[in-house]
């Protein structure tokens, strides 16, 4: 196989220059996730209004897969309402795991990550931002607010 | 009459007495096989080396002949097994030039060999106020078992601190090594960097104070002649999948008069003479320390490696891999944007680095589409990756079996990241 397939420009382009990046202060919402193969951490931070996710920043050090993949997906979250975060979350697991899996929402730019299937190594490179994600909600959620950086 | 034979040549040798790497090679099956479309090149010998025929035959020869339990059958396997598994000891006590076949511990690998030390040994020396010396560049697993050591005391875990290059600050370490130091443990090679590490002058100034030395040997038994005697350490350990061996077969040399001072670590059948209820007596140096079933069939690769690892010549292989390290070093270092990591004088044929713009972890898949097995990440040493301001380096590291074939196709392989990262 082609490594383009997986390195494709888009996501090439997205590791040079990651949209999104940094931190919210203050946020309603963050989440730290670690990808304990590589070392890498990746932090999110987001701004919720009206059951909307209106703003999410990501920092961290990651390869070009998960660095790309946080950036992609930040762009793909902002403005969505919470159960469209939440279904897409569902659908782009699928995406990055399941043979020929036939999208039911459009995924757009998201489309390109579909390479890592080929790369059982790199799926959680590519999910790990999504699982973040998810877990900075459903802390959200569960009433959890974050602790104020004083730094 | 005829003339005596000529005596047969040494296969492994060429004209000039350098190792034939492409010979060696010959003995290992895994090295035919292709990954992704391409020949292998395996560069992550310091990860787990690979096993020549000769170990994996004398593994198969034991199961298929005269595997029994050991120690406690009077029938023909049992002693079979028996007698294989202690000759495998005798075989380790060689090697490294131990005093006594006592003095050798199958452990399952260095891992278990220092929680051994850290848990017996530890457990009974160690108190309120002591320091356990190690340094920055330690492998995990002789960081964490101090740390669970020195917690169960209420000692301390000091580490010496490193110079730009990698190399130990010999000087911080001398200061560090005071009255309250009860034991030093420290990588005779660094598996993150290839750092070969001061250890005479350490165990010199540490003994002088009465003070204890464990060496993890782990990156070092195969790539250099070791004789714990001549290195005077007091506690030795290594692991035989790091040296052509099977897994789950490791070693702890102890000094015997340390040895028994040590209650047994963990209890169980083979380590005790006599139990009842209320009470067991335990069995001599070295079962003492080996409860259950130990791996009779890894003890007896491992013996197999270390006839094979004499066949090649271990100074020969040394040679072979300073010429590789040498080569590679200098080929690596003139790539733009690469950086090495552990540019130690006093090196193993270990080569860490970066490239700038391109996660290792992105070169290693990019090399794995190549064939080429590197390994990339923290190597199970992150204090050290800390200590240089790093998340991950790529390590490509060299077995007897390397050649120089081996360098320009990661060399290659380097080129095409680039390309990628263009
Ligand atoms: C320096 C060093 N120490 C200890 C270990 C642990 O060895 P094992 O996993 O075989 O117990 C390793 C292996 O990676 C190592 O390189």
């Amino acid at each position: 196989m082609d490594i383009r397939e997986l390195y494709r420009d888009v996501i090439l382009d997205h590791n040079r220059s990651p949209r999104n990046f940094g931190r919210l202060e203050p946020a309603d919402a963050e989440a730290l996730g670690h990808n304990p193969l590589c070392g890498d951490s990746l932090s999110l931070t987001l701004r919720l209004a009206n059951d909307r996710l209106s703003e999410i920043r990501f920092n961290g050090q990651g390869c070009a897969i998960s660095v790309a993949s946080a950036s992609m997906m930040s762009e793909a979250v902002s403005g969505k309402s919470l159960p469209e975060v939440e279904a897409l979350y569902r659908e782009v697991h699928a995406l990055f795991t399941e043979p020929a899996h036939v999208p039911a929402l459009p995924l757009g730019k998201l489309m390109a990550l579909g390479g890592v299937r080929e790369f059982p190594a790199r799926v959680k490179c590519a999910s790990l931002c999504w699982h973040t994600l998810h877990a900075a909600l459903q802390r959200h959620a569960a009433g959890e607010r974050p602790t104020v950086s004083t730094e | 009459m005829n003339a005596p034979p000529a005596r047969l040549a040494d296969p492994y040798a060429d004209a000039e007495g350098r190792l034939r790497a492409e010979r060696v090679r010959a003995d290992f099956p895994i090295l035919e096989r292709e990954v992704h479309g391409r020949p292998l090149v395996y560069l992550d010998s310091a990860a787990s080396s690979q096993q020549p025929r000769a170990v994996l035959e004398a593994t198969e020869h034991y199961a298929t002949t005269s595997h029994a339990n050991v120690h406690r059958g009077v029938h023909t396997l049992s002693q079979e097994a028996t007698a294989a598994f202690e000759a495998a000891r005798e075989s380790v006590r060689r090697f490294i030039n131990a005093r006594k076949p006592s003095e050798i511990i199958f452990t399952r690998g260095t891992t278990e060999a220092i929680n051994l030390v850290a848990r017996s040994w530890g457990g009974t020396q160690l108190a309120a106020g002591d320091e356990v010396l190690i340094t920055y560049l330690e492998h995990h697993a002789n960081i964490v078992p101090w740390q669970l050591a020195c917690a169960a005391a209420g000692a301390r875990l000091i580490a010496a601190p490193l110079t730009p290059a990698g190399e130990l600050e010999l000087g911080a370490f001398l200061e560090l090594l005071g009255p309250r130091t009860k034991m030093v443990a420290l990588a005779h090679v660094s598996n993150a960097l290839g750092t070969t590490l001061p250890v005479a002058q350490v165990i010199a100034a540490a003994h002088e104070r009465g003070v204890p030395v464990l060496l993890d040997g782990a990156q070092a038994i195969a790539h250099q002649r070791v004789d714990v005697q001549q290195l005077d350490c007091d506690f030795y350990a290594f692991s035989g999948h790091k040296m052509y061996a099977p897994t789950g077969i490791g070693v702890l040399y102890g000094r015997e008069s340390l040895l028994r001072a040590m209650p047994p670590w963990q209890g169980g059948g083979d380590m005790i003479l006599s139990v009842s209820i209320a009470h067991s007596t335990y069995n001599e140096l070295p079962w003492r320390f080996e409860a259950g079933t130990p791996n009779i069939s890894g003890a007896i690769g491992l013996a197999a490696a270390i006839d094979y690892l004499e066949a090649l010549g271990r100074d020969r292989v040394a040679a072979h891999e300073q010429r590789l390290l040498l080569l590679a070093t200098a080929q690596l270092a003139a790539i733009p944007g690469l950086q090495l990591i552990g540019t130690a004088r006093e090196k193993a044929a270990v080569i860490s680095f970066t490239l700038r713009g391109v996660h290792p972890h992105d070169i290693g898949t990019i090399l794995d589409q190549e064939g080429i097995a590197i390994r990339t990440g923290h190597h199970c040493a992150m204090p050290v990756m800390t200590y240089y301001g790093l998340a991950a380096t790529a390590r490509a590291s060299f077995g007897c079996y390397s050649t120089e074939a081996d360098i320009e196709r990661l060399l290659a392989g380097l080129e095409r990241v680039r390309e990628v990262f263009a």
